[in-house]
């Protein structure tokens, strides 16, 4: 049965509410992005119905699951969700067979018709030498594609997965990670992706929904969501430099301090947002005189980091700023920790957007 | 060692072994096979076995729903049901003998209705001995179940849910098996006293040879006029608690699955 699930409201936990507002259509991946404590958990928690709304609705196709007003609340086990939790919660006195058979039994299937169901989804995922074995037996890895599987045997309309990758350690999680976007494109309700890690984000969502202390501050392609953060959030996991400020004649006026100058501004006094790459930021050890770069600042350096192939330079200054050089102009800078220095942006370097409106 | 811990500590040690030591120095034991085998303790061994395992069915069957009420049900009042249910861990079997001849004696509280109208009567009978030592047992179970069902993990509850599984089926299927080790162990604790039954047992059901005369009481009669074979009774009570104890031995502190 698919349809699209359409949840609106608002949950409330104590102090903290959580704002919802999402369609979430068949065949779609749709990707939470949030720090910790954002409301992630709660939101696909009220999406399974394991937590209560306050107020609004959640319509999935034909059926109300929730409407708070008219006081109808349908029960986790009448709602046809898939939930993958991040400790998977293996049933520890069943063997894989029967976790992943248990769907199909609580509906009233026979032992028999429970196993061979389960047989076909563990066939499916390409895992059925683990049939027999008991979870505590499993490793992480195997841990997380029996819970997917166990998910999806329940047919269900909406697939909700709460950090599926956490609980792996790197190498496994690029394996499971690949896996996992091959069975959610093949999956036909939607899907609900909880994370943390970008990157993981971006491999498996079709569209990114970005939760900071309860409320949705930013939706849309991934890729989009990347190139244009909406918040210093999603800029430092995305790693741009982000700054928020008002256009003026002169430039971006931006609110902690400084002006940015870009080529293809946004109207005269209207909130803009600006997003600028560390690796668009030269430095230079004395003020640049005779160049084209329209932005140009003093810093001091606050630290330096050695990725790969390239010094990340966190800099203080009016605005602060994050650089990507190469070791190599380290070394002919002669910088260190402390050092002052100028840095120089293009102005056609700057991507500027409208910033939304927020209370 | 301190002796301050050593010397109160063997004192502890010898007082309550010694009675079970004496109990076996002093066992008539050429003579044992012949009391043992004789009608009357071998009749009362029976119904000592047969009611102690009723009662703890009953237990089990009342007893696990209730622990669940009292683990998992907030509301107000629940507390006090507790120390109800909880309440015959502490009163004197004597005094839960009374209590239960006024409530289902022949002109009990509810005893009246349920000799007037169903013709049935408890006090005095087989059946009386299962209320009593029941009534005397069940709690033990109650507070072994309820603690483990604190202790289960919901999150498994919950992940039962979201697979489609209604709230009787959780229970059944995730649950009940989750704390099946704690519910062994209950209902062993619950046969032990049980089978142990005294107070209670002669207050509501009397002391008939063959249908309310279980082990407890038997050994009491014989101390009167065979203290030979009251210490042989006492000794097979005595094998059988070996027994159990050995057989708890790894369940005792099990609580979960996981635990």
């Amino acid at each position: 049965m698919t349809g699209t699930v359409v949840a609106r409201g608002s949950v409330r936990r104590g102090a903290f509410t959580l704002g919802v507002d999402l369609n979430l259509r068949p065949g779609e991946v749709v990707g939470v992005l949030g720090p910790n404590g954002a409301g992630k958990t709660t939101l696909l928690r009220a999406l399974a119905g394991l937590d209560t709304m306050s107020e609004g609705r959640i319509l999935a196709g034909e059926r109300t699951w929730v409407d708070v007003a008219a006081r109808v609340f349908l029960p986790s086990e009448r709602r046809s969700v898939g939930y993958v939790f991040q400790n998977y919660r293996l049933f520890p006195h069943l063997s894989v067979r029967d976790n992943v058979g248990f769907a199909a039994r609580a509906q009233g299937a026979s032992k028999r018709e429970s196993r061979e169901a389960a047989a076909e989804w563990l066939t499916r995922l390409g895992i059925a030498e683990l049939a027999p074995r008991a979870p505590r037996e499993l490793s992480g890895g195997q841990a997380q594609r029996v819970a997917l599987a166990r998910a999806l045997a329940v047919h269900p309309t909406l697939l909700l997965l709460d950090e599926p990758l956490a609980a792996l350690d790197a190498q496994t999680r690029i394996e499971v990670r690949s896996e996992l976007r091959t069975h959610l494109a093949e999956f036909a309700g939607a899907t609900v992706v909880v994370t943390h890690d970008p990157l993981e984000a971006m491999m498996l969502a079709d569209r990114l929904v970005v939760l900071e202390g309860g409320r949705i501050v930013q939706q849309g392609a991934p890729a989009d969501v990347a190139r244009r953060p909406a918040t210093q959030y999603t800029a430092r996991l995305v790693g741009l430099n982000l700054y928020e400020g008002t256009v003026t004649a002169d430039g971006i006026s931006l609110d902690g301090g400084g002006v940015l100058v870009a080529a293809e501004p946004e109207p005269i006094g209207s909130r803009a947002l600006v997003a600028m790459r560390p690796s668009a930021v030269a430095l230079h050890s004395e003020r640049p005189e005779h160049s084209s770069p329209r932005n140009v600042w003093p810093a001091t350096v606050a630290s330096l980091e050695l990725l790969t192939d390239r010094v990340r330079v966190q800099l203080t200054g009016t605005p602060d700023a994050l650089a990507d050089v190469t070791p190599d102009a380290v070394a002919t800078l002669g910088i260190t920790e402390g050092s002052a220095v100028w840095l120089s942006v293009k102005a056609t370097e700057l991507d500027v957007y409208p910033a939304e409106r927020r209370p | 060692m301190p002796v301050l811990i050593a010397a109160p500590a063997a004192i502890g040690f010898v007082f309550l072994a010694l009675p079970l030591f004496a109990l076996l120095v002093r066992a008539p034991w050429r003579g044992l096979r012949g009391v043992l085998t004789g009608h009357a303790p071998l009749t009362a061994l029976r119904l000592s076995l047969e009611c102690a395992t009723t009662a703890a069915a009953i237990s089990v069957v009342l007893g696990v729903p209730l622990a669940w009420v009292l683990a998992r049900v907030r509301a107000p009042g629940i507390g006090l049901l507790r120390a109800l249910v909880l309440l015959p861990l502490v009163v004197p079997p004597v005094v839960g003998g009374v209590a239960l001849l006024e409530a289902l004696g022949r002109r009990g509280v509810v005893g009246r209705y349920l000799d007037s109208w169903f013709g049935v009567t408890l006090p005095f009978t087989t059946s009386g001995v299962i209320v009593a030592e029941t009534f005397v047992a069940m709690p033990f179970l109650v507070i072994s179940v309820e603690g483990a069902l604190r202790a289960a993990d919901r999150d498994l509850e919950e992940a039962a849910a979201t697979l489609g599984a209604s709230r009787t089926t959780v229970f059944r299927r995730v649950t009940l098996p989750l704390v099946a080790p704690s519910v062994a162990a209950g209902a062993v604790l619950c046969w032990a006293r049980a089978l142990g039954e005294f107070g209670a047992t002669i207050t509501f059901a009397g002391n008939y040879p063959g249908t309310t005369q279980t082990m407890p009481l038997a050994v009491y009669n014989a101390l009167e006029t065979d203290p030979q074979s009251a210490v042989a009774l006492s000794l097979v009570l005595l094998a059988v608690a070996v027994v159990v104890l050995a057989a708890l031995r790894d369940r005792w502190l099990r609580t979960g699955w996981n635990a």
